[in-house]
C-alpha cells in the first residue's frame, strides 16, 4: 500500500503541510493565535510554557516545541518569543536545528518594539512561507513512511475488548509493512509493564519498559501522591473498568503483537522504520498526543469508549470506539465503529483492513472528524511546579 | 441470546455486552459452547459478572491475567466491580 504525501528536505515524510506559528513562551502564545489568524495554512498552539521552570521540567517544553517544528508535516516555522523568557530563541532554533534543516523565522517581541511590529513581521514571513509551502506538490511513498501515535483516552471496558485490539492489529499491520508504531501511556503500563517488558526486543529495552514505570511512579511519590489516586477515573469506573491493572492490560492491546524494539522519553525524535516502540507519556490524552506529534508521528489513532473530541494543531488524530452506544451518541467526534467486533458482524481482520485504509486516506489528506471541527488543543506535560 | 463476552478461558469474569436484568440469562460463548447462567443482580452494559463463585482474596483474572483480588466472597452471576474487587500490586520480578 502506498500514500500520497509530502517529501521534507531532512528526508521525513508528512502528510499535511502547515506552517507552524511557534510561541517560544506563553508569553508569545497570544501574539502567535492573531498571527495564524491572519495567515492561511498556518497552525498554532497556546504555550502554557516555556518561562520559570527547571531545567528538567523546561527540557520537557523544549523537545515539544523543537518536534512540532521537525514534524514533517510541518512546512517550515516561524517561532515567535517574548524576548526575555527561559525559552531562549537561540536555544529554541537550535533545538530546532538539531532535529530538521526545514525553513525557519525567528520574531522577538521585546526586540522589534512590541506586538503590532512582531505581528506586521511574523504575518509577513509567514505569508510568504505558506506561499512556499501551497507549491509543494505531493509524491507517492511507501506506508514504511509513517509513524503511527497511537493513545487511548475515556477508556471503558469496550476499549479493552475491541478498540485497543484493533488498534494493536492496525499496529501490526503497519510494523509488517516497514513502518513505525508508537505506544504510549506509561502510567497505563501500570500492573500490565511485566507483561510488555516480556515483549522487549533486547534486555535493556526490556529494562527501560519497567524504569519508565518505576521512575513515573517514584515522581509521584515525591509530592506524597500515588498514581493510583484519580485512576481508573469515575468515567472509567461508571463504564465498568474496576482497577488499574483491568485498564493497562486493555490500554496495551494497542500495541499489537509485535515485538517492543526501543523505548523514547517524553516527546524526544522517533527514528522512521523502527517497528513497535514505546514512548514515556502521561495517560493525559493531550500531553500524550503532543509528545508523539513531537516525536515525529504523522498520524494518531485514539480509542475511546466514552468518546472524547480531542483532535491535534499538527497531526490529524482519527477517533475510534468499541462502545456502539458511544458511537450512536458521538458520531459527530468519532470516525469509526469497532463495536462490530464485539457483536461478530465483522472479523478484527476485516475491520483491521478498513482501520489501515482509512489511515491511509487520511494519510492521502482526507479530513478526520477531530480536523474538520477544528480540534487543536493540546498540553505539555511537566515535571513539577513553576519557580 | 448471546449477551457477554468471555475473552480468555482462564478469566473469572465475563463482560456484558448488552443490558442483563436481574434473574435474566447470561449466555457466553466458551470455545464454540454456548454457556449459561442467571445473573444475580442488574448488570450494567459492558460491566463485569462472575463466572464462577470466586472466594474472598482470591485473585480475579480478566484477560486472562489477575485484574485484583476479591474484597469479598463472589458468587457466580453477581456484579463484579468497586465493591468486590480490589487493585492489588503484584511482585512482578
Amino acid at each position: 500500500m502506498t500514500f500520497y504525501g509530502y517529501r521534507r528536505p531532512d528526508g521525513r515524510v508528512g502528510i499535511r503541510n502547515y506552517v507552524l506559528i511557534l510561541p517560544a513562551s506563553v508569553c508569545a502564545s497570544d501574539t502567535t493565535r492573531i498571527v495564524a489568524q491572519q495567515v492561511n495554512g498556518t497552525v498554532t498552539f497556546n504555550n502554557q510554557n516555556g518561562c520559570s521552570q527547571v531545567a528538567s521540567d523546561q527540557q520537557l517544553t523544549m523537545d515539544v516545541m523543537a518536534g512540532y517544528a521537525a514534524n514533517p508535516n510541518v512546512y517550515g516555522t516561524v517561532i515567535v518569543s517574548l524576548g526575555c523568557e527561559n525559552c531562549q530563541m537561540d536555544l529554541v532554533a537550535q533545538a530546532i536545528a538539531e532535529r530538521t534543516n526545514k525553513p525557519m523565522k525567528q520574531v522577538i517581541i521585546q526586540e522589534v518594539g512590541g506586538t503590532l511590529k512582531a505581528v506586521d513581521m511574523a504575518v509577513r514571513y509567514a505569508k510568504e512561507m505558506a506561499a512556499e509551502a501551497s507549491m509543494l506538490q505531493k509524491q507517492e511513498f511507501p506506508m514504511s513512511e509513517l509513524i503511527l501515535g497511537t493513545e487511548c483516552g475515556g477508556s471503558d471496558p469496550t476499549s479493552g475488548l475491541a478498540a485497543n485490539p484493533l488498534i494493536g492489529r492496525l499496529s501490526d499491520l503497519l510494523v509488517a509493512d516497514g513502518g513505525t508504531s508508537i505506544l504510549s501511556e506509561t502510567t497505563e503500563f501500570i500492573g500490565a509493564e511485566h507483561i510488555l517488558a516480556r515483549r522487549a526486543a533486547t534486555p535493556e529495552v526490556h529494562d527501560r519498559i519497567l524504569d519508565i514505570v518505576h521512575r513515573y511512579e517514584k515522581a509521584l511519590q515525591l509530592v506524597g501522591e500515588e498514581v493510583r489516586e484519580g485512576n481508573p477515573s469515575p468515567g472509567n469506573k461508571a463504564g465498568g473498568l474496576t482497577t488499574l491493572e483491568e485498564k493497562s492490560l486493555g490500554c496495551i492491546h494497542k500495541g499489537g503483537h509485535s515485538p517492543v524494539n526501543a523505548v523514547y522519553d517524553y516527546a524526544k525524535q522517533v527514528d522512521p522504520k523502527s517497528g513497535l516502540v514505546i514512548m514515556d507519556t502521561p495517560g493525559n490524552d493531550p500531553s500524550s498526543v503532543a509528545a508523539m506529534a513531537a516525536g515525529g508521528a504523522q498520524v494518531v489513532v485514539f480509542s475511546s469508549g466514552r468518546g472524547t473530541p480531542t483532535g491535534n494543531p499538527i497531526v490529524p488524530v482519527i477517533k475510534i470506539t468499541g462502545n456502539k452506544l458511544t458511537f450512536a451518541k458521538m458520531e459527530d467526534n468519532i470516525d469509526l465503529d469497532a463495536s462490530p467486533v464485539i457483536y461478530g458482524s465483522k472479523t478484527m481482520e476485516e475491520l483491521g483492513d478498513e482501520l489501515y485504509q482509512m489511515v491511509r486516506d487520511v494519510a492521502c489528506g482526507k479530513q478526520t472528524k477531530a480536523e474538520a471541527l477544528g480540534f487543536t488543543e493540546m498540553a505539555i506535560a511537566r515535571v513539577c511546579n513553576y519557580v | 441470546m448471546r449477551n457477554a463476552m468471555l475473552i480468555d478461558s482462564a478469566d473469572d469474569v465475563v463482560v456484558a455486552i448488552e443490558p442483563i436484568g436481574k434473574g435474566e440469562t447470561v449466555e457466553y460463548d466458551c470455545n464454540g459452547e454456548a454457556v449459561q447462567f442467571p445473573a444475580l443482580e442488574d448488570i450494567t452494559i459492558y460491566h463485569k459478572v462472575a463466572r464462577n463463585d470466586i472466594p474472598a482474596a482470591a485473585p480475579v483474572s480478566k484477560y486472562g491475567q489477575h485484574i485484583g483480588v476479591a474484597a469479598r466472597d463472589i458468587k457466580k452471576g453477581e456484579h463484579v466491580h468497586v465493591h468486590n474487587l480490589s487493585s492489588r500490586r503484584e511482585n512482578l520480578g
